[in-house]
């Protein structure tokens, strides 16, 4: 119930605060004009769409998706409103699914609203709906544990740019850690136990498979693993500075 | 229906609260007095809940807040020393939001708005952002959110900090008024508010009380003067947040 009144007020605040909007278009805009430029999606005739459109969405993730929660709890901190709501009969842990589910939403509706790049590889050709969904699961798993690493970042200051470089620093290391020109640097000089390491904490390889129409249990794991240690460290971090 | 026995806060090394004793029962408003870093808002945090407790009980209507803080907490209607406030928020949205908060729903929520809207004198901004308005409306909409659930206890921190002289005279008379039926337990460093609005008053120091009774009573002690008992005994420094 508390939780979705948290959700409600902030999924609201998201929008008059235009963040919502800002994110819809500059993500929306950044994937489909990557796709179309760099993605090669003519050349490639990439109907899948796993290497033109879903390949770059991390690398926007990783900046975008910080900047959305930077403020979670930042903010509740510098306005004092963490008070109010550590007073009202409500646990910390539903006030922290509340905000996290509102930020997670306001990113599927992003993702949901890059559709006219689906509707126009099923009307050039015939593509696997089933691999394309796979792949819109895959970046929006991928948007939630770069949240829940911003939510508990922000737990921990009330410095909003302080979370957000910090957020994006980590977001940056498990992106890069994974993906290919890393991964065979790091084959020609170190052991093969470093590669594998690096490719299992990297968010690359687990995401890389979902835009192949592959969701492994392993992937699954590690990416609800991710968000639940970090919303859990949320809640210790919040509980910790009332201490 | 608010009693503390033996509070006692830590921050690492620091003691902000020790050994802190008092009770306030219905229709009676406490003033909590104390010079700036005495311990009064630490003690207001924990008795809401919102801080832990080094050591010590805290009882709010019966109700533990250490063992059930969460049925404990709809017992109180709480008032921040910054009001703090939702700024991207109409005063109507801010106190709709924290009525579903408090549990409130449909019509009873309605009700609770706009009676907290009524008492609190907000007519005229309610539908307003809260980040267009003044300092004394900021302090009333935060002060509306704490009579939202109609609490059997409010815990009011410097509720007429920052609030021109007609403010104050109309807040002290809603403090007068709210607790006939309720115990109210306010802090402030204005003696004036004591006999202004108070049914009895403590000073803290230092962490601890060094004083205790009617405002009357207080002022016999000073000879006359609260102030006087007030600078007697107090120290000039508090360290304490």
């Amino acid at each position: 119930m508390n939780t979705w009144t948290i959700f409600k007020r902030e999924l609201t605040s998201y929008f008059t605060q235009l963040t919502a909007y800002a994110v819809i278009v500059i993500f929306g805009l950044l994937s489909v004009g990557l796709a179309f430029t760099f993605g090669s999606f003519w050349r490639y005739e990439d109907a899948s769409l796993s290497y033109s459109f879903f390949w770059w969405h991390p690398l926007l993730l990783m900046i975008l998706a910080p900047a959305v929660t930077m403020r979670l709890w930042s903010d509740e901190h510098r306005t004092g409103t963490i008070e109010l709501l550590g007073t009202m009969p409500v646990s910390m842990g539903s006030a922290i699914l509340g905000k996290f589910f509102a930020s997670a939403f306001v990113w599927l509706l992003a993702l949901a609203l890059t559709f006219p790049i689906v509707v126009s590889v099923n009307w050039l050709g015939d593509p696997d709906n089933w691999t394309i969904f796979s792949g819109y699961l895959g970046s929006f798993i991928v948007c939630c544990t770069f949240l829940a690493i911003s939510s508990l970042v922000s737990a921990f200051t009330r410095d909003q740019v302080v979370a957000l470089i910090v957020s994006v620093a980590i977001c940056f290391i498990l992106t890069f850690c994974g993906i290919d020109p890393v991964i065979n640097e790091v084959r020609r000089s170190g052991s093969a136990e470093t590669v594998n390491l690096l490719s299992t904490l990297g968010v690359y390889s687990h995401f890389l498979d979902a835009t192949r129409g592959l969701i492994r249990l392993p992937s699954l794991i590690y990416f609800i693993g991710l968000i639940s240690v970090c919303l859990v460290g949320t809640n210790l971090v919040l509980k910790s500075q009332r201490a | 229906m608010i009693e503390v026995k033996g509070l006692r806060k830590q921050f690492g090394q620091k003691v902000a609260v020790d050994n802190l004793s008092f009770s306030v029962q219905k229709g009676e408003v406490l003033g909590f007095l104390g010079p700036n870093g005495a311990g009064k808002s630490t003690t207001m945090r924990m008795v809401t809940g919102f801080l832990p407790v080094t050591a010590g009980e805290i009882e709010i209507c019966g109700i533990s807040m250490i063992g059930s803080p969460t049925e404990a907490k709809r017992k109180i209607g709480y008032l921040p020393e910054s009001a703090p406030l939702y700024n991207d928020m109409t005063v109507q949205g801010f106190l709709k939001f924290c009525a579903s908060m408090q549990g409130l729903k449909g019509t009873a929520r309605a009700t609770a708005v706009d009676e907290a809207i009524e008492t609190c004198f907000l007519e005229s901004v309610a539908s307003q952002s809260i980040d267009t308005l003044s300092k004394g409306y900021r302090h009333r909409t935060c002060l509306a959110q704490s009579l939202l659930h109609n609490p059997e206890v409010l815990v009011l921190d410097e509720p007429t900090d920052g609030l021109d002289p007609n403010q104050k005279f109309e807040v002290r008379k809603l403090i007068k008024r709210l607790g006939k039926d309720r115990a109210i337990l306010f802090s402030t460093h204005i003696l004036e508010e004591v006999s202004a609005a108070c049914t009895r008053a403590v000073i803290v120091d230092q962490g601890s009380i060094v004083a205790d009774g009617t405002p009357d009573e207080l002022e016999k002690q000073g000879g006359g003067s609260l102030s006087e008992l007030f600078r007697k005994v107090t120290s000039q420094e508090s360290p304490a947040a």
